[in-house]
């Protein structure tokens, strides 16, 4: 037999030369784009300041260090002092932990969620998802902001009850992008073959569609870490935050008074915010570019 | 008898539910699929033919156990596995295997080809890994892949080596039947050929069994031993490849047969009488032959009741569903 059927192997040789793994295309891609590269740059200089930085300036963010409004450069404050006297380096090291740990918590938890739901949904298809998108319905419209500040209200503002009033506000959009790639792969042989073979349901569900289906939940993902910083620090803003812990939106939420006198105490927490999230999304749009194989073949 | 056979159907219907309800306030369903009856003997093909809509792949899929709602038996081998369910059924789904027709939408693209040929004996269990590799390697060699291809992923491969690895996985579990789902029908004439002759190869080398589904009469004469013309969810024709290609005698058979294109100078102005007329409305119950309306021979009497396949006079095994076939058999 082989004579017939070896006819057309000429071509793979060059093929096998050069064979490559769809994530290290990715890679590729991703590393050409410029903005997201830069942005994974700076977003990684934040996580690193975050992470090591009130370990090299160990100053306590709540303790009253000098006169208040001290401005940034002047008497060794790099970022000068708040209204009640403290360093505002101490307190943007610090509140940069608070405000990127709970943006990564909510979004996994909103991930978690919202695949939950979507993947069940778009797999079991009938009643299961009548009712479970129908649940989706109810949160996505209730007013975001209005719901996570009575949770907040009624179970305390401490950080763990903040980060599940943002995760469980904004698990919608994924639990819809799931299921409409659910949907869509469900339907392809490949998992009818998977399916012939003899994969259970599980199995088709967390092994052959969900792996498929991650590219634009992936995107989603990162975009959510970005918003949930942002919700944060809305949160904070309005008083509705642990008051025992720093974040972004908190200092600016505490300094809001100010914000004519010492601009700069406001100023500059907003930034750290603006640039995060700017920094997010265009990784998330590099990621989108990366991992959509239409836009990969141009 | 029935030992030898790999596949025995009877009496198989297929419906779908539908939106709606018909006068009597019942659910409407679509009758996809109306009481067929067919067998395949161990190592034989049989081919299922008909145009889009037919019904034959929802048949064919409804022998592997992949439609939700269906009635009748379908004997594997001896067991009964139309009567499995979950769990019984997943782990007996290794001996029914698939080659689609689509061999860009039917390998998972995240997998290497190795892994998209291991993923049965993976759900079958019962193989250690080294023994799976060795499957795995004995199989590229017998679709003609080679070694190093194992690693390569979908995307790297043309379409005819992809419909390489469907069959290389459809062999995996040393299934007692293979359903060819169309399998050339999305390849270029050149592999086609290529294609079908790996399949009769590999049916000759390992003894396999397929029910074979295509809409080209031309691939069907190449591949079937046995062959059943398919209209609207019932068998019209029902023989084996010699008596049907020496007479197929259905007046739809003898449409399709029609239909065939030729290069030959005026054929066409002579055949080629091409059907027309509506098609049946398959939610409502069917009261006469489903081909009237669109057949060239209808006369009386075929709009009353449905006519079921019986063997045509002067041979043995030639069956036909049609009310006129002894007026044909004397023309």
């Amino acid at each position: 037999m082989a004579s017939a059927e070896r006819s057309t192997p000429r071509v793979t040789e060059e093929l096998v030369a050069t064979a490559q793994h769809p994530a290290r295309e990715m890679l590729t891609m991703f590393v050409g784009n410029r903005a997201a590269m830069v942005a994974s740059i700076i977003l990684m200089a934040i996580v690193l300041a975050a992470i090591f930085g009130p370990m090299l300036h160990p100053v306590d963010p709540f303790e009253m260090v000098w006169a208040p409004f001290t401005p940034p450069g002047q008497d060794g404050f790099v970022l000068g002092t708040d209204y009640l006297g403290r360093d505002m380096l101490a307190a943007l090291l610090n509140g940069g932990r608070v405000s990127l740990t709970i943006g990564l918590v909510a979004a996994l938890m909103s991930v978690f969620i919202g695949i939950s739901f979507g993947a069940l949904a778009g797999f079991y298809r009938g009643v299961v998802e009548e009712i479970l998108m129908r649940i989706t319905e109810f949160f996505q419209v209730l007013p975001t902001l209005l719901f996570s500040m009575v949770i907040v209200a009624l179970f305390g503002a401490s950080l763990e009850v903040v980060t599940i009033a943002i995760g469980i506000v904004s698990w919608t959009a994924v639990a819809r992008i799931t299921r409409a790639e659910f949907l869509r792969i469900r339907e392809l042989e490949y998992v009818t073959a998977s399916r012939a073979a003899g994969a259970s349901n599980i199995t088709l569900i967390t092994r052959v569609i969900l792996p498929n289906a991650l590219p634009p939940i992936i995107v989603q993902a990162a975009l959510m870490v970005g918003s949930a910083i942002l919700f944060e620090a809305g949160l904070a803003f309005l008083g509705l935050s642990d008051p025992n812990v720093v974040s972004w939106g908190q200092i600016i939420g505490s300094n809001r008074p100010y914000i004519l006198d010492a601009s700069f105490t406001v100023t500059i927490p907003g930034l750290a915010i603006f640039v995060t999230v700017l920094s997010i999304s265009l990784i998330g749009d590099g990621l989108n570019d990366a991992l959509n194989p239409k836009l990969r073949a141009r | 008898m029935s030992a030898q056979l790999a596949l025995d159907v009877r009496n198989l219907s297929v419906s779908f539910p539908m939106r709606g309800r018909d006068a009597d306030g019942r659910r409407r369903r679509l009758l996809a699929v109306d009481d067929v009856s067919f067998s395949v003997a161990r190592g034989k093909t049989l081919g299922i033919v008909g145009e889009s809509g037919s019904g034959k792949t929802t048949a064919a899929m409804a022998v592997a156990r992949l439609v939700p709602k269906m009635a009748g038996s379908i004997i594997i081998d001896g067991t009964d596995f139309g009567a499995l369910d979950t769990e019984a059924l997943r782990r007996a789904r290794q001996r029914v295997q698939i080659i689609f027709q689509d061999p860009y939408s039917s390998l998972n693209p995240r997998l290497r080809a190795a892994d998209i040929v291991r993923e049965p004996l993976i759900y079958a269990g019962a193989t250690s890994r080294t023994e799976q590799d060795r499957i795995i390697d004995e199989l590229f060699e017998a679709v003609g892949l080679r070694p190093e291809q194992k690693a390569l992923f979908p995307h790297q491969f043309s379409g005819g080596q992809r419909q390489r690895i469907g069959i290389a996985r459809a062999l995996s579990t040393r299934p007692s039947l293979i359903i060819c789902d169309e399998p050339v029908s999305a390849l270029d004439v050149a592999v086609q050929a290529q294609i079908l002759n790996l399949l009769k190869s590999l049916q000759a080398q390992f003894g396999l069994t397929y029910l074979f589904i295509s809409h080209d009469l031309g691939v069907v004469q190449h591949m079937c031993d046995d062959i059943a013309v398919m209209y609207m969810g019932q068998f019209m024709e029902y023989a084996n490849r010699e008596s049907f290609f020496a007479a197929p005698r259905h007046p739809y058979s003898e449409a399709l047969l029609d239909a065939v294109p030729t290069i030959e100078v005026g054929a066409q102005a002579t055949g080629g009488k091409l059907v027309d007329g509506a098609i049946p409305d398959l939610t409502k119950p069917q009261t006469g032959c489903r081909f009237a309306s669109r057949c060239p021979h209808v006369a009386a009497g075929c709009e009353d009741s449905v006519p079921l396949l019986d063997v045509w006079p002067g041979t043995s095994d030639h069956q036909l569903a049609c009310y006129r076939a002894a007026e044909f058999a004397a023309s």
